[in-house]
């Protein structure tokens, strides 16, 4: 637990005058956008943005029946899940290799977290660029090896993509938190396993793995998150959403419909729907996460 | 059942450290053995060489007369008591306990019927559904107990196993350890830095220091018969009084230059310690012969009542040391008292520290 020391100020004022900036910086950024969403959903602009009338829940009516929404969503949870996954499982791994290195191990942490520092964009326009079909360089290998490679026209590969670019960029981040988690871990307890014959593999399930649950709960919570909102920048980059629907996600058909084709109500109602899940995931992730687990 | 030599063991840490250098134990079948020593002296990682978690660079450790250098944890067939019990967190008692066994592919009810037994040895089958945080200090200690006795292994390797808990608790634990051990007869190899523990464990006891072996023996030899300063220093409580002396033409001289007629004490050295347990000097009444020990004048600084015995300290020759007395003292700070050391309760050392 932490410790519950107050710091009193003796000055009434002086807390909220600190407090001020991040609370304008809050209500400019994120208060204000969000009751607009709220106000906007609900609301039908006519093509010439001239007049405006209410509808009431009409917006999510109409798009929660339309075949192209349905898509987007699914297009998300595979595109979530699978980022999620390959990020978190190639993290671990590395994290555990990380480990065992004796010499040399912070040279390889950084070099593990030096992705991170990438922005979304960037990242895509590097995954772009090594697998653009017609001048990258993996793409070129691949289709030496006699592989039909073409993101811009197959759907599956501009998912596969997408995926990987996403995924590499999160490797970091979740990295971190494995290591983090795996040096809270006694060597004591893998000691004792070891005394009490678990071989290499038996220990890491039995032992490490779940012990490091609360972080991976923990991570999958905020990849979940990255998936769905943190992307935008690669998937605007290396696919725009396509070929087809295929790789348009529920916060790239936002800024589809709102910002590309200004149909205003659908794209704010989608938009609140996106607030519902984040607000969701993120009780989700108070409620169990903040559970501790005590060692020894 | 099984005996445990080790042959001039040692380890250097890849920064060219020495962490053991040399040593040679041999631990009979069911015996106890105490590794006592100061922190860094190498107890800690000269067991868990004998456990396997550590390489050994150079020398021999055998089990039961079989070379174990190259075996892994899990094959030398030990179980180990760490420090801070090293549970698994998330497993509750009864799977702690089982936990070695399942690995080892011991069918289930067989399981079943060892942990019960080991629990009820250890009067831990109430707790079996538990799990480890809802656990109190001294129950987990048992669990870690529990998990090792469960095996039945050939030697049991305790890592300063009561340091975690309160004076009480700890002396309670050592009575059962001890019994435990009696009981299963199971080689045992115990490390602490505690000197009260390893005198009232050890069947033998091995005072190291620095890496190296000061002394092997029975407790009480040991502290009858200190082969070094360190040891004189390191065993009892409160320790040996020491005090360097100067052979001089007719006796020993002081550090603060007082001559004491010492007939019957043949030092060679002209360097040298002369060592006595607090238990064993006599305050003179002026009549007692003193040929063959010492007699010497002591300055009271101060005195600590402890109850059926006090401790006198003072200054002898410009050394302080500890007289114990039995019951009160009516000694006061500044008193100056005529004291008697016998001659077979002295200890000689030499200038570099060995018993003479």
């Amino acid at each position: 637990m932490a410790s519950s020391t107050r710091v009193t100020f003796p000055n009434k004022v002086l807390p909220y005058l600190l407090l001020a900036p991040q609370l304008a910086i809050t209500i400019v950024f994120f208060y204000w956008p969000a009751s607009q969403a709220i106000r906007q959903s609900v609301l039908r602009e006519d093509p010439f943005g001239l007049s405006t009338q209410f509808v009431g829940l009409g917006n999510f009516k109409r798009i929660l029946s339309d075949p192209n929404y349905l898509n987007s969503l699914q297009v998300t949870v595979i595109f979530s899940i699978a980022t999620a996954v390959i990020a978190m499982g190639f993290a671990l791994l590395f994290a555990v290799m990380a480990d065992k290195v004796i010499r040399g191990k912070g040279v390889y942490r950084t070099l593990m977290i030096w992705p991170y520092a990438v922005a979304p964009a960037i990242a895509g326009m590097l995954w772009l660029f090594l697998f653009n079909p017609s001048m990258g360089t993996f793409a070129y290998m691949i289709r030496s090896a006699g592989y039909n490679w073409d993101p811009l026209l197959n759907s599956n590969q501009a998912m596969l993509l997408v995926v990987a670019a996403a995924a590499w960029k999160q490797i970091s981040y979740n990295f971190l938190f494995f290591v983090a988690g795996l040096q809270s871990i006694p060597k004591s307890l893998i000691e004792a396993a070891a005394i009490d014959g678990a071989g290499e593999t038996k220990r890491f399930w039995t032992i490490i793995f779940p012990l490091l649950a609360p972080t991976t709960f923990f991570l999958l919570v905020v990849n979940t998150v990255y998936a769905f909102f943190d992307t935008f920048g690669i998937i605007h980059a290396v696919t725009g959403g396509g070929p087809g629907k295929a790789t348009e996600t529920l916060v790239y058909k936002v800024y589809n419909d709102g910002f590309v084709n200004l149909i205003l109500g659908d794209s704010a109602a989608q938009s609140v729907i996106l607030m519902v899940i984040v607000i969701g995931l993120t009780a989700i992730q108070f409620r169990y996460v903040e559970r501790k687990v005590h060692y020894g | 059942m099984a005996s445990v030599e080790l042959t001039n063991v040692r380890k250097v840490y890849a920064g060219g450290v020495e962490a053991v250098k040399g040593v040679d134990i041999d631990i009979k079948d069911g015996a106890l053995c105490v590794l006592v020593g100061p922190s860094g002296c190498g107890k800690s990682t000269l067991l868990r060489m004998i456990a396997g978690l550590e390489s050994i660079t150079d020398g021999t450790v055998k089990i039961d007369d079989k070379v174990v250098n190259d075996l892994g944890p899990a094959e030398r067939d030990i179980a180990m008591v760490f420090q801070n019990y090293a549970l698994y967190p998330h497993m509750k008692v009864y799977d702690n306990m089982a936990y070695g066994l399942r690995n080892r592919g011991m069918p289930k009810d067989q399981i079943d019927k060892r942990v019960r037994e080991a629990a009820a040895t250890l009067e831990l089958a109430h707790l079996l559904e538990r799990r480890p945080r809802e656990l109190s200090g001294g129950q987990r200690q048992r669990v870690a107990m529990g998990r090792a006795i469960v095996r039945n292994p050939k030697v049991f390797l305790f890592d300063e196993p009561l340091s975690n808990l309160d004076a009480k608790l700890r002396g309670q634990m050592r009575v059962e350890i001890k019994n435990l051990q009696r009981q299963l007869g199971v080689t045992s190899v115990y490390v602490t830095h505690d000197q009260l523990e390893a005198m009232t464990l050890a069947d033998i006891l091995v005072v190291m220091n620095a890496g190296a072996v000061e002394q092997i023996g029975a407790p009480l030899d040991i502290y009858e018969k200190p082969a070094s300063t360190f040891v004189a220093s390191f065993i009892g409580a409160p320790p040996m009084n020491l005090i360097p002396v100067t052979a001089g033409e007719s006796g020993l001289i002081l550090r603060d230059g007082t001559r004491i007629g010492a007939e019957g004490l043949a030092v060679s050295d002209k360097d040298a310690v002369i060592g006595f347990r607090p238990e064993d000097l006599e305050v003179a009444t002026g009549t007692e012969s003193h040929i063959g020990g010492l007699l010497l004048d002591l300055k009271v600084l101060g005195v600590e009542p402890v109850g059926a015995e006090s401790y006198v300290y003072g200054i002898i020759g410009g050394e302080r040391v500890v007289v114990r007395v039995a019951g009160r003292s009516v000694s006061q700070p500044d008193d100056h008292l005529r004291v008697i050391i016998p001659g077979e309760k002295l200890h000689l050392f030499g200038g570099n520290g060995k018993r003479i």
